[in-house]
């Protein structure tokens, strides 16, 4: 890891900023206040139902909120000029369950947003999609369906099509939780290879090893609030609430 | 009395009954069943909307269109097209269309609300997350039905557009009531003139039959071929 504190470098990639989101009468998220700087890699964690797909995902705005701000490399989310579809292009998202585009081939799921939201030519977009075929090591499945390829595949072939927007900061949210146990090492080595390049990540996962590995930080959730926000060595080493101390005793105890 | 049939008739107005009536028929279906499907598209995304202006409209045009005989549809747009037509080109006359068009706009119309029943179902039925990962990926929501939801839920919806567009073949038949020729309205044609309603009917009856059965069971052999693999 480097060895500049990532706290001190400059404006933060993500800041979320005291934000709160209700599902009609029922709260979600209750002013909930972390950043992340740019190489950062933050692990969000926490029992279900507890709010963390639902944080990350407001980050792109695919879930709106109705309190507080979030901005993306200095860019107000919920601010009444952005852009968004053009936000959530710098913005690369894996999901729990893949979400590859079943009716395109391999190849073409990298290329749809190239080619239309970046305008890049095909050649240009089919070459750029090849060589990040190459990196999660799928070279050989370009012209396959989604459904040809096993669940640890797909999340890499995801992995690949997040990156080929060239965005500056990536969200997973629990990448590896859907996958059989043998798939999980494959996607999790693409993303502390990511991590390592100094890719600025939000991850929600409960993978432990991967968070002692490559996080900076730790985010745990409960109820909707951010409980704790800590470095990784304080979080695991003394954890202040007693409900992320529970959390890690059980979670730690497979 | 069956020694009376005389099936030569047949053979000799094969050239009409298929080269005019069969002609037309099958125009009129493609042509219809394709704006339908359009139409229907944009009318299931208006009910999908999420917008009550856009949404209320289209449902009560589909419970509207559904409600009714097509008969008396194909019957009262035949007298309401040309009035229509003047309304919108503000033309100081009715608009004679003729009774082809007429026709044509009245299936597109009425099919188009069955079509978008189906394109409805169609697209609710792709997950949530394909949404979200096109959205993800900065597509607009327009780029996103096109590209993403739309093309998987034709796909996955195909072989009950396909069905419904061999309800809409045997239904064009209804055009006789504006006096257009199709294939049946042929058959009769010759029927009434050389006498011979049994062996006309008859055989009419066994073109619908074998078309239909035909085009059923290249559905359901496209149902096997076009079901994506998740
Ligand atoms: N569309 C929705 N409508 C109503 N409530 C919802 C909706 N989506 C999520 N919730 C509720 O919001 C809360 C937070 O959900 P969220 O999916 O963010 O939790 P999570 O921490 O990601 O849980 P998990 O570990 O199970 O994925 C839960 O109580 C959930 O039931
Ligand atoms: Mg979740």
């Amino acid at each position: 890891m480097s060895a500049i504190d990532p706290q001190a470098s400059g404006k933060p990639m993500i800041a979320i900023d005291n934000i709160s989101k209700w599902y009609g009468p029922v709260q979600v998220l209750n002013g909930c206040t972390t950043q992340v700087t740019k190489g950062e890699v933050v692990v969000v964690c926490g029992p279900s139902g507890s709010g963390k797909s639902t944080l990350i995902k407001t980050v792109n705005a695919l879930e709106p909120i109705q309190k507080g701000a979030i901005t993306v490399d200095g860019i107000g989310v919920q601010a009444k000029g952005t852009n968004l579809p053009k936000l959530r292009a710098r913005v690369g998202m894996v999901f729990q369950h893949f979400e590859l585009f079943p009716h395109l081939s391999i190849i073409d799921n990298l290329m749809l947003g190239q080619c239309k939201v970046l305008g890049r030519a095909k050649e240009d977009a089919h070459d750029r999609g090849l060589k990040l075929l190459g990196r999660v090591g799928l070279s050989a499945h370009s012209h396959k369906y989604p459904g040809q390829l096993s669940g640890g595949q797909q999340q890499r072939v995801a992995i690949a099509r997040a990156l080929s927007m060239n965005p500056i900061v990536m969200l997973f949210d629990e990448p590896t939780s859907a996958l059989d146990p043998e798939m999980v090492g494959e996607v999790l080595d693409v993303m502390i290879e990511l991590a390592r390049e100094g890719m600025t990540m939000m991850v929600v996962t409960h993978e432990m090893g991967f968070a002692r590995k490559v996080a900076n930080r730790v985010v745990f959730m409960d109820r909707g609030e951010i409980v704790e926000d800590a470095t990784k060595d304080d979080f695991f080493d003394k954890p202040r609430s007693e409900r992320a101390q529970t959390f890690l005793s059980k979670i730690l105890a497979h | 009395m069956f020694t009376d049939f005389d099936f030569g008739v047949v053979l000799t107005s094969l050239p009409y009954l298929f080269g005019t009536g069969m002609v037309f028929t099958l125009t009129l279906t493609a042509l219809a069943a394709s704006g339908g499907i359009i139409l229907g598209t944009i009318i299931a995304m208006m009910r999908l909307s999420g917008i009550t202006a856009l949404a209320l409209p289209a449902k009560i045009y589909v419970n509207f269109m559904r409600s009714l005989p097509l008969v008396l549809v194909i019957f009262w747009f035949y007298f309401l097209v040309p009035y229509i037509g003047q309304w919108m080109t503000g033309a100081s006359r009715p608009i004679s269309v003729g009774a082809f068009t007429s026709a044509l706009v009245t299936f597109t119309l009425f099919e188009a609300a069955f079509f978008s029943e189906i394109m409805r179902a169609g697209i609710q039925a792709i997950p949530k997350g394909q949404t979200a990962a096109a959205q993800a990926i900065g597509l607009t929501y327009g780029q996103t039905m096109r590209t993403v939801i739309l093309p998987q839920a034709f796909r996955n919806m195909l072989p009950l557009l396909l069905t419904q567009t061999i309800v809409l073949f045997q239904d064009t038949s209804l055009v006789y009531v504006i006096s257009l020729t199709d294939f049946l309205g042929a058959a009769s044609k010759v029927a009434q003139r050389d006498g011979r309603l049994v062996e006309m009917y008859l055989f009419a009856a066994a073109v619908y039959l074998v078309i239909c059965i035909t085009a059923s069971t290249l559905v359901r052999r496209l149902q096997r071929r076009v079901a994506i693999i998740r």
